[in-house]
């Protein structure tokens, strides 16, 4: 998966046409470590249509309250660089992620 | 791997994982269902854990981590699962979950907490995850520097409070309560006040949250005058109690009105073999201790109950032979001479069984029979009872063989 940061974010994601699936996450966030063996999983199998990046909220924090992201875990979906999709909640599970990437390919 | 197992404990808190400790190390084949991806329940969301006894230098969820290791150390088996029903037929009961995993068990501990109770205010849904929050430690980093409105007084709302100052630029708590009243314990109350970054809001409630995609102020209502106030913020926690999740067990064990399980000091249900122990448990003080207690006392209650309900069942249901039950106790002196009595009749010559049941360590059986009074000899054939005697003679007791 794509690392990304402020210097690579517009040109990745906002300027990126088609699909992009960004996973905003943290160290001190257990539920994001968690989920993220499982988002790498879906970008084996989904990464030939969906573009997987993700994104390390410390020291980005700005950049991650300019998406509106004010909670972790966060995927958010983007399409030609709009932002289509925010599934958030400690509720969230792997199934509705790849829920939401079959709804775009 | 078969799915049977002696124990099933639903819910990986910390009452849960206690019953797997006691459980597993008394050699039953312990299962933990855990609904979520991380075992620990509440404790694992929170920061501090200043009060378990014991552990004076840990955090909340290193504490739940070393609760979970200590359950495998004596191979208790973790799996996945949200369970949403539970059949009871006598010994066997049934977990299924919502994955359609089928698992069988002996007895059934119910450890499944409760939820953070929702206020149903205008905006808090929209707004989960961008800016509504029920979880300090998930979201902390993202407040750094920023403006965080916490609504609620208890030891939660307090206790994450103080650990969210170590981020945020500046905390408001939405009292309900006259100024200077909040439900947290003392010592947690001096530590808000004395924090300077904490500031409080009297008699008051969030009626609203506002934001276009991210929360941005919260409405704020004094509940004496009446006057509304929107208080500008990034963040809105919530930490106003918590609910059980029970719907499933509605007509299986009974519940309270609220939804807890309704359980005695054996952390017994209205169903035997079943136990409901930790927040999930109709009961005052919910601590991770009581918790962990509640969980010990659940686990050793279980194990009397296989070992009693599965003697029972070899040794007197399935018996081709007449069975005659005496039931006993040490303390009675009766009770204890018709033991002697019937020892010396001979009665496997006589083609009976003879059963002894001590009243005082196996209430399960007693019970179900009705004991009150002891000695009591019952004579039971191909499973039902067929005579009943209660305080008899050695002329009774001839007299029915």
């Amino acid at each position: 998966m794509l690392e990304l940061g402020k210097d690579n974010f517009e040109e990745k994601v906002l300027n990126s046409e088609g699909t992009v699936l960004v996973d905003f996450w943290s160290d001190s966030c257990d539920l994001c470590l968690e989920l993220m063996p499982d988002v790498e999983e879906l970008a084996e199998e989904y990464g030939d249509k969906v573009k997987f990046a993700k994104l390390n909220i410390k020291g980005n924090r700005r950049l991650a309250i300019s998406q509106k992201v004010l909670g972790l875990p966060s995927i958010v979906l983007y399409e030609d660089g709009e932002k289509t999709e925010h599934l958030t909640g400690d509720d969230l599970e792997v199934e509705d992620i790849e829920e939401a990437i079959k709804e775009r390919i | 791997m078969s799915n049977t197992y002696d124990l099933i404990i639903v819910g990986g808190g910390p009452a849960g994982m206690a019953a797997a400790i006691y459980g597993s190390r008394s050699r039953l084949n312990t299962l933990v269902l855990e609904a979520k991806r991380k075992t620990g329940g509440q404790p694992s969301t929170y920061h501090d854990m200043e009060n378990y006894p014991g552990v004076p230098g840990t955090t909340a969820s290193e504490l739940m981590d070393n609760f979970r290791k200590h359950a495998e150390k004596f191979n208790a088996e973790f799996k996945r699962g949200e369970v949403t029903n539970l059949e009871v037929n006598g010994l066997e009961k049934i977990v299924s979950t919502k994955k359609g995993g089928e698992y069988k068990a002996k007895s059934v501990v119910l450890a499944m907490g409760a939820e953070p109770r929702k206020l149903g205010i205008k905006g808090e849904e929209e707004l989960k995850g961008k800016g509504v929050s029920y979880c300090a430690t998930c979201d902390a980093d993202i407040f750094e520097e920023l403006d965080v409105v916490v609504i609620g007084n208890g030891n939660s709302a307090v206790e994450e409070s103080i650990y969210l100052t170590k981020f945020v630029n500046k905390l408001t708590m939405i009292v309900i309560h006259d100024e200077g009243v909040m439900d947290a314990e003392k010592i947690l109350q001096e530590k808000a006040m004395e924090n300077e970054k904490i500031d409080f809001v009297w008699n008051s409630v969030v009626e609203e949250i506002k934001g276009d995609g991210m929360v941005e102020k919260a409405v704020v209502k004094n509940i004496k005058t009446g006057e509304t106030q929107e208080i500008d913020c990034h963040g809105v926690f919530f930490f106003v109690g918590r609910v059980p999740n029970t719907e499933f067990l509605e007509g299986t064990v009974e519940l309270t009105e609220n939804g807890y399980v309704k359980a005695n000091d054996e952390m017994e249900t209205s169903r035997a073999g079943v136990y409901a122990v930790g927040d999930v448990r109709n009961k005052v003080v919910r601590q991770v201790v009581t918790a962990a207690g509640d969980g010990a006392n659940a686990a050793v209650m279980a194990q009397g109950y296989i070992e009693e309900e599965e003697y029972w069942q070899n040794n007197v249901l399935k018996s081709k032979k007449p069975v005659l039950v005496a039931f006993w106790s040490v303390t009675n002196q009766n009770s204890m001479d018709m033991i002697t009595e019937l020892e010396s009749m001979g009665l496997e010559d006589k083609d009976y069984r003879f059963v002894k049941i001590d009243t005082y360590k196996n209430r399960l059986i007693s019970n179900r029979y009705d004991i009150e009074e002891i000695p009591t000899v019952i004579k039971l054939i191909e499973g039902e009872v067929e005579e009943r005697l209660v305080d008899l003679s050695v002329e009774e007791l001839q007299e029915i063989i």
